[in-house]
């Protein structure tokens, strides 16, 4: 069968190269970079090569990179750590709505420890005005933590100028820049920031591996894993060498000729939206209508529910996401979709479609013509359609009784 | 995730459709919970001789539409009454866990378009009885 990934939002191939080098890592490379003999040194050599490579792709010092276990992790501790380090001077922390789960949790978390948390909404879009930024920040601010693009909607916020803001407050500012490196230039002197995270899977290199950029002078500590020295005090615990040289390769590779392959991917994102919105009825684009992600395509179908279109999808063989209650792991539709005024029932309907190198308009033609009978099949199950649209918004006393749906 | 009998009605759902005449018509759920179901049965001499369903929500609550259908068709009211969400969830080889609640109810549905058939033919509406012994199971409306 035809197999088409369209999902390289939630994880990308590994690119040849960089499996090619974690094998030779692998096999010939096992010492531990903390020792001090031969087999030691080797291994330090290849952290400290990969540790250049990705400051090289963020415009960062080597010192500034600390290797992780991913993405959450590194959101993690570079939010508990400026919180609980920077504590004598305040304990305010302003991020976003739109913030993936391992940011959006943590702060919640501290919030419920004696930090004080805003959470600061968004527009239509998904995008965060910098004006509410500013408004936000009191004297006891101590971070702002703000996604760069965002994963289920695509949408860029203006990072550089939140950045500005936070910079002339004295506040220290982080973003989660997971999907937008190795798809935008991401570069932490441009954007004005002191932390920032990025993840090995989602730039063709392999999971579990991620680093945080912690600018130099920022007060920090390692405040959650206690133990060895590793990593300069930073990150207790032995280098995950191949998957760091891994990271390495990949972010050079995400670096290289980014403009060719950005625009390569914004031409297969545009011709999907036109296709999709041209071809269907009772279908919008959710995000921001040009300042997205150059691979990201997502939206919301009426009358029908995300993980119904997804399993359709995928038994013809093409792999999409969803932030419907179904594939979110929770009885709720996304917190995005809901953040950018969706009404449930259409954040049901989502569907995102994020490509990659590979995919081509042909493989979008594909899409739209498989799409047509499911949504046919779909919508002739559903005993939603225009005349009811969502009319009879009876009580739902299963939902009520369980006190899990928030809209009651 | 799911079984083969999920995935198997999910594609080639049972019953789909409206009873313009129907006898009963039963509807469970909301939209903004993502799960929506609405049933239309024929009686005759007590008997429920057809049985359609119209279904918004993920592959499970489709497939459990779908199934019920099935068992509630030649089935009398009484028997059909007795259906149970987990005797829905065992003919379709079993549900994940999370899928028990919300996309679980067809034979809630089942129950409330009985009872508006009931209701209709001036019949005793039978107390709504838990379909099941889960806690928050037991308090599905119309």
């Amino acid at each position: 069968m035809r197999r088409i990934y369209f999902d390289h939002g939630v994880t990308t191939p590994v690119h040849p190269l960089v499996a090619e080098e974690m094998y030779r890592c692998l096999k010939d490379n096992f010492g531990n970079p903390s020792s001090l003999h031969h087999f030691g040194n080797r291994a330090r050599k290849a952290v400290e090569e990969a540790r250049e490579k990705v400051a090289a792709a963020i415009g960062a010092n080597p010192p500034e990179i600390v290797f992780t276990s991913g993405g959450t992790e590194a959101n993690n501790m570079a939010i508990h750590g400026i919180a609980y380090t920077n504590q004598h001077r305040g304990n305010h922390i302003i991020t976003t709505a739109v913030e993936h789960h391992s940011v959006i949790n943590t702060v919640k978390a501290l919030g419920k420890q004696g930090f004080t948390v805003t959470i600061l909404p968004v527009d239509s879009y998904g995008m965060v005005r910098p004006e509410d930024v500013a408004r936000a920040i009191t004297d006891r601010t101590i971070l702002i933590s703000i996604i760069h693009a965002n994963n289920e909607i695509g949408t860029v916020n203006p990072v550089a100028e939140i950045g500005r803001i936070a910079r002339e407050k004295g506040v220290y500012f982080h973003t989660d820049a997971c999907q937008s490196f190795g798809r935008l230039r991401v570069n932490v002197e441009e954007l004005n920031v002191d932390l920032l995270t990025i993840s090995g899977h989602k730039i063709h290199g392999p999971k579990g591996v991620g680093a945080l950029y912690l600018r130099k002078g920022v007060r920090w500590r390692q405040t959650l894993f206690h133990g060895g020295a590793q990593e300069r005090l930073r990150r207790a615990g032995t280098e995950n060498v191949p998957g760091i040289v891994g990271l390495g390769k990949a972010a050079e590779l995400a670096v290289s000729d980014l403009e060719a392959r950005a625009a390569q991917l914004a031409r297969v994102r545009d011709y999907a939206i036109k296709r999709i919105l041209g071809s269907f009825k009772h279908v919008r684009l959710t995000g921001h209508p040009t300042a997205r992600l150059p691979n990201h395509a997502s939206f919301c179908f009426d009358f029908v529910e995300g993980e119904s279109m997804l399993l359709s999808l995928d038994l013809k063989g093409i792999a999409t996401s969803s932030g419907s209650a179904c594939t979110s792991g929770s009885l709720e539709p996304s917190h995005v979709l809901l953040a950018i005024g969706l009404p449930p029932e259409v954040a049901h309907g989502s569907l995102c479609l994020t490509f990659g190198p590979e995919n081509t308009e042909a493989d979008v033609d594909y899409f739209v013509e498989v799409m047509g009978p499911i949504l046919e099949r779909l919508r002739a199950i559903s005993p939603l359609d225009e005349e009811t649209a969502y009319a009879d918004r009876n009580e739902c006393l299963s939902c009520r009784a369980a006190d899990i749906c928030r809209h009651h | 995730m799911y079984t083969d009998i999920v995935m198997e009605h999910f594609q080639n759902p049972r019953n789909v459709g409206e009873i313009p005449d129907a006898d009963g018509v039963g509807q469970i759920g909301n939209p903004a919970c993502g799960d929506i179901t609405k049933v239309f049965i024929k009686v005759e001499d007590g008997v429920i001789t057809d049985a359609k369903f119209k279904t918004f929500g993920c592959a499970a609550a489709i497939a459990t539409s779908s199934i019920m259908t099935e068992m509630a068709k030649g089935k009398t009211v009484e028997e059909a009454l007795r259906i149970t969400h987990r005797h829905v969830a065992e003919a379709l080889g079993g549900l994940p866990p999370k899928k028990m609640h919300c996309s679980n109810l067809a034979a809630d549905a089942l129950h409330a378009a009985i009872r508006d058939y009931q209701r209709r033919r001036g019949l005793p509406v039978p107390e709504e009885r838990p379909s099941s012994g889960h806690h928050h199971e037991d308090h599905h409306g119309e």
